[in-house]
């Protein structure tokens, strides 16, 4: 019998895009949708999905839960447990738009919430740690619901087919984002859950990753001891969780971070192209978070509060090209699909196994 | 005269068409086996001290020596084996403890055989160790998460003491005094040109040997032999003996005729006399006393070395883990049923303490649902017998792997498990001045490094293989793993799923 996302680890290959701009202009969602399109055999049909950026500036101050519900009864648990930990400014079902191939939808709901200050102050964490731990909890303990998009003035747009039939179903269309990213699933073995399609997302990180990391089991065995539940058993979640942890909990920049999981060889680090001190901070690492140490081949975009960053393995086993534009900057798994979006930009190079491209939006 | 009830072990196969009578087995043999006889003119052999050490087959010139077991055979029965009734034959004689070497011989399961590795297949591309860095450094210690930024962006952290490894290889506890002084040379030497560490055991340091402290491991062990400020300072870190795999529950015994000048100056104990360790430090009767030893070496040595406490694998290991990573350690070692020994009583030695691949499993597991795993680095041994038992074992989550039994076979060891004796032909186990030098630290030290060099190549084929290029990612990675021909209690314990899951 099959088993589903899960309950079983399903290596997957992919395509990723994404774009931003750093004076913040926002951009129709329909832009990112045509970018995938152009991918199409990067993906198999068996996942699709989105995160926009600053789609929301109606509620911006709020966190906007989209989840997914298997049953109305995992609906009414979900809402009671959501009643309990936040004060919801507002509910509705996500609109979507039938579509041939996108079929066997779960039930999708959208809450803005703001937490509720006895419970946050009760709980003696920061306003983002407990955010996160109830979202986690629900995830991990309530059958057939699925939170998949928990930031604030952003959203996760997900489903199983293909990615530019995703975004018409989710009428993607209807929202502008100052940063997109999406993805398009190969995945060589399941039957297709939506929960399972990409971006995975926590707070407002998400993560569209192309690869298959072999460094999977070291990291999830490692990163579950700090209140993280692996439940999708897939590389996503798990990069997630490692960003998490290494940028928000431990305050670690985003160049570092790059520097723990895709940390440069010890051939370089010994060959001086770093200064003392950056080979010492470098070694450190190396030593005390060797365990977040992310191998075999991966492309990710992180998409972050206010920007982006992208990130291959440091042996470059997956292709990804960024490209700029005046103030927008592009990174897509093939040079085709930011010709789609921008047919005539400034520069396009191939960046390096290791080395991030973080962008951020001016201030 | 009473009858000898034993009936030696080893019949000695002489082939005289080759035996040109040199007489170098007569030379070799500290048994006393061969001699000439001048009347028959030919070599004989009395086998009744025979243990099957190889020396005499090994340099025979013309091949003309075999040892192979005593095909003398009692009654058969399923019960009473011969062995069973030889060891009672032996104590009615002798009235003592029967005492062996070396590891646990007897036929339990060895696990590490029951456990397959992965490789990449077209959805993650094996990584060629040949044309790609392959990394198999590690760091031992305690690994603070915690990290700071100040205003201008400058990452501030706090060092824990630590090892740094460049293969996760290191030699495990031999004491001067149950090897060879040449022996221990050997070790020193090869863990300084391999980046790695050896290990005092529990006999002090010689003199000799301070130059190669910033690759020696002190240990401390419950009789506190050789033991002073210096030999603390001199080393790279130090270790509290609490255990052994071969002997759980019991200290150590070098018998006072192995005490001669040099191994009585460095333990610190007078000429001839025996050197009974106690079977606890007695100043542990429980976890909060171990703390204090700790904390205590640790401010002996200005907190600058990490302190490494050794276990036996013993049935509740996970527990007792638990506790030593909670004590300020910065390094569990845990040695499994199977580890060596230059002498145990058989009985504690064969039925005492189980697998490391269970004990590692279950500690590992524990400690990260404790969430303290970063708190310590463990350490396995006892035993690792290849570098595909050193890829498992870190997978299964060990940082690092002790071997000893290995290594003495690269120096010539062959298992004779006799090492009680004193009379170690390969020059190894012995303190006989004309025994020793048989050892040559030139050639052994090579030959060690050798060993360890093979491995670290093997280890980075099969993690290339993997599509991991650091042994990091590999560090309790059990996905890498499946089980063959074990049951579900034992896959749980390990942690693993069945081949073909």
């Amino acid at each position: 019998m099959l088993k589903k996302e899960g309950e079983t680890r399903i290596p997957a290959g992919c395509a990723i895009s994404g774009f931003i701009n750093r004076s913040g202009r926002r951009t129709n969602g329909s832009v990112i949708v045509n970018s995938i399109a152009c991918m199409h055999d990067r993906s198999n049909g068996l996942g699709g999905g989105y995160a926009g950026y600053g789609i929301y500036p109606e509620y911006k101050d709020q966190y906007a839960f989209h989840v997914f519900y298997d049953s109305n009864e995992a609906r009414i648990k979900t809402e009671a447990f959501i009643d309990r930990h936040f004060d919801v400014i507002n509910l509705s079902r996500i609109p979507t738009r039938k579509h041939p191939n996108i079929t066997d939808e779960p039930l999708i709901w959208r809450y803005f919430v703001n937490p509720l200050p006895t419970k946050l102050q009760e709980s003696q964490l920061d306003e983002r740690t407990y955010v996160a731990r109830c979202v986690i909890k629900i995830n991990d303990k309530i059958d057939g619901a699925y939170v998949f998009s928990s930031g604030k003035n952003m959203g996760v747009f997900k489903a199983v087919g293909y990615p530019e039939d995703v975004g018409e179903f989710y009428r993607l269309d209807e929202y502008d984002g100052w940063a997109w990213t999406v993805h398009g699933r190969y995945p060589t073995n399941t039957p297709g859950w939506w929960g399972g399609a990409h971006p995975f997302a926590l707070l407002d990180y998400t993560i569209v990753h192309n690869g298959e990391i072999s460094s999977y089991d070291a990291n999830r065995r490692f990163i579950e001891m700090f209140g993280y539940k692996c439940n999708l058993l897939t590389d996503t979640e798990v990069i997630t969780y490692i960003i998490d942890y290494l940028h928000r909990r431990l305050g670690m920049p985003l160049d570092d971070v790059a520097k723990v999981i895709a940390a440069p060889f010890w051939s370089e680090i010994d060959s001086g192209r770093f200064s003392p001190e950056e080979t010492a901070k470098i070694r450190h690492f190396r030593n005390v978070y060797s365990s977040l140490l992310i191998t075999g081949p991966f492309s990710i975009i992180l998409g972050f509060n206010n920007g982006l960053m992208a990130l291959n393995d440091r042996l470059k086993l997956r292709s990804m090209v960024a490209a700029e534009k005046g103030d927008t900057v592009y990174i897509s798994s093939e040079e085709c699909s930011i010709r789609t979006m921008s047919p005539d930009v400034d520069r396009i190079w191939s960046p390096r196994g290791g080395e991030p491209i973080i962008v951020t939006l001016d201030k | 005269m009473a009858i000898n009830y034993m009936n030696p072990l080893f019949e000695v196969v002489r082939n005289y068409d080759r035996c040109i009578k040199c007489r170098v087995c007569e030379r070799q043999c500290a048994n006393e086996v061969h001699h000439y006889d001048p009347d028959l003119d030919k070599m004989v052999a009395d086998e009744t001290n025979c243990v099957d050490c190889q020396r005499c087959v090994t340099l025979c010139p013309t091949r003309a020596l075999k040892i192979k077991k005593n095909e003398n055979e009692f009654r058969e029965n399923g019960n009473w084996s011969q062995q069973v009734m030889d060891e009672v034959y032996k104590q009615a004689g002798s009235g003592g403890v029967l005492l062996s070497a070396m590891g646990n011989p007897r036929e339990y399961p060895v696990y590490w055989d029951k456990i397959l590795l992965n490789a990449s297949q077209v959805t993650n591309p094996p990584i060629d160790p040949l044309r790609e860095p392959m990394e198999t450094k590690t760091f031992l210690g305690k690994k603070d998460q915690e990290i700071h930024y100040d205003e201008n962006g400058k990452a501030e952290f706090k060092h824990n003491p630590y090892l740094e490894l460049d293969v996760p290889v290191m030699f495990s506890a031999m004491s001067f005094g149950s090897i060879s002084k040449n022996a221990h040379e050997s070790l020193a030497r090869a863990a300084q040109e391999l980046g790695t560490y050896y290990n005092t055991g529990e006999g002090g340091l010689h003199k000799d040997f301070y130059k190669y402290g910033p690759n020696t491991i002190c240990q401390v062990a419950s009789g506190r032999f050789g033991v002073f400020k210096e030999y603390l300072d001199t080393g790279a870190a130090i270790e509290i003996k609490m255990g052994q795999g071969a002997k759980p529950g019991i200290g150590g015994h070098l018998p006072g005729m192995k005490i001669n000048e040099e191994i009585s100056r460095t333990r610190m104990i007078p000429k001839g006399t025996d050197a009974i360790s106690p079977a606890p430090h007695h100043d542990i009767y429980s976890i909060e006393d171990l703390r204090q030893l700790v904390l205590s070496l640790k401010e002996a040595t200005d907190w600058k070395k990490p302190v490494i406490v050794k276990i036996a694998a013993v049935h509740n290991v996970a527990a007792i883990a638990s506790g030593i990573a909670r004590s300020g350690a910065d390094i569990i070692a845990i040695d499994g049923y199977r580890g060596g020994t230059g002498a145990a009583p058989t009985r504690i030695r064969d039925n005492v303490g189980i697998p490391i691949e269970l004990a590692l499993a279950s500690v590992d597991q524990r400690l990260r649902d404790e969430g303290i795993r970063n708190n310590v680095s463990i350490v396995v041994g006892g035993s690792i017998r290849s570098s595909a038992d050193v890829v498992k074992a870190v997978a299964l989550g060990a940082d690092a792997v002790y071997i000893a039994t290995a290594a003495l076979l690269s120096m010539g060891c062959h298992l004779c498990r006799s090492c009680n004796t004193g009379k170690c032909n390969w020059g190894i186990a012995t303190q006989r001045a004309d025994l020793v030098k048989r050892l040559n630290p030139d050639i052994a030290y090579k030959r060690l490094v050798n060993l360890v060099h093979a491995w670290d190549h093997e280890i980075k084929e099969m993690m290339g293989g993997m599509g991991i290029n650091s042994l990091e990612s590999l560090r309790g990675n059990r996905l890498m793993l499946r089980g063959i021909g074990l049951n579900q209690k034992e896959l749980d314990i390990l942690g693993i799923m069945h081949a073909g899951e």
